[in-house]
């Protein structure tokens, strides 16, 4: 169980890093490109880069302040 | 798209992470005993090289749109934890990678630990050091190769660029016999970072159903914003950490990258 842990806290580490929410924020991005591309047929093709750097300058600010 | 974007990001990313595990295996193999951490080395790259020769293949039997969703989505997550770690160094709120220090205090450890053999290892401690700091550095490299390689089809490249990195910098280390103090370590990060962030916006939108204007050529003006958008952010947090003189850099761990 504790291997497990330690396997599951590396590969947390390794893809997620220092700061969950700037994930949390790509994939919800992608998710709502997604929807409007398929659900509403808008070419939303400037959404993840604006979410995308949002979520850098968020991270970054966030980081100096701790 | 040509192979030479691929190699390229692949080569200086293998790069960076060859140069930090190099620190890892001088100080190995001249405080303990080479042999054993070439052992560990080689051990190492054999499971690399089978994660690849495993997962490129594999992964390439997905359907190009989900590929790409996926792949984007963890090209962008992992390139701007390289830009934001990148950034915040460039900019003094994180001390950057010094490897002279690290190999210090690798050679530090490497001296006070006991000696023991198991098997064909004459030396396990050695063994062990080198293995897992080829292994864990080489694992960010396995996974830019497969994503990469992966989405254009090209795993081949993609290992090209990284055999070639390990490569350069194992004969310059030979060479010299130091760790490599001298490469400019943070700058090819955030190098690495701006083509990681940007192909992975560009692969997750495509895989999310968006059409980009220019097809492929919107990468052009892809990768230069990413840039820009970078820099203004080092400038802003510079100009930051110049208003807070007392604000003290965090110290960092040897092997993280």
């Amino acid at each position: 169980m504790r291997r497990l842990r330690s396997i599951g806290a590396f590969w947390y580490d390794f893809v997620v890093g220092d700061d969950w929410r700037v994930a949390v924020v790509v994939v919800a991005a992608l998710a709502l490109t997604a929807v409007l591309v398929h659900a509403a047929g808008i070419n939303a093709w400037w959404l993840l880069p604006v979410c995308v750097f949002a979520a850098l300058g968020w991270s970054l600010r966030r980081a100096i302040r701790s | 798209m040509t192979a030479l974007p691929l190699i390229l990001t692949v080569f200086v990313a293998c790069a960076v992470e060859a140069v930090e595990a190099l620190t890892i295996v001088l100080a190995a193999g001249l405080t303990r005993e080479w042999r054993s951490t070439f052992q560990g080395m080689a051990a190492a790259l054999v499971t690399l090289a089978a994660i690849v020769a495993v997962l490129g293949p594999t992964i390439t039997l997905l359907p190009l749109t989900a590929l790409r969703l996926v792949v984007g989505a963890l090209l962008a997550i992992f390139g701007l934890q390289w830009l934001r770690k990148a950034i915040l160094r460039a900019t003094g709120y994180k001390s950057l990678h010094d490897e002279a220090s690290a190999y210090l205090r690798e050679v530090a450890a490497a001296t006070a630990a006991g000696a023991s053999s198991r098997g064909r290892v004459h030396d396990w401690y050695a063994f062990t050091l080198s293995f897992k700091g080829v292994l864990l550095e080489g694992l960010e490299v396995v996974f830019i190769v497969i994503t990469f390689g992966a989405s254009q089809h090209n795993v081949g490249a993609a290992v090209i660029g990284a055999a070639a990195a390990v490569l350069v910098v194992a004969v310059t280390g030979i060479a010299v016999r130091a760790p490599l103090a001298r490469v400019p370590e943070n700058a090819m990060k955030f190098a690495v970072g701006v083509m990681l962030t940007s192909f992975g916006i560009f692969w997750g939108a495509e895989g999310a159903g968006v059409s980009w204007p220019g097809q492929d050529a919107a990468l052009l003006v892809l990768v230069p914003v990413v840039v820009l958008v970078s820099l203004g952010y080092t400038a802003l947090l510079r100009r930051a950490q110049a208003a807070q003189p007392a604000a003290a850099p965090a110290s960092e761990e040897v092997t993280s990258s």
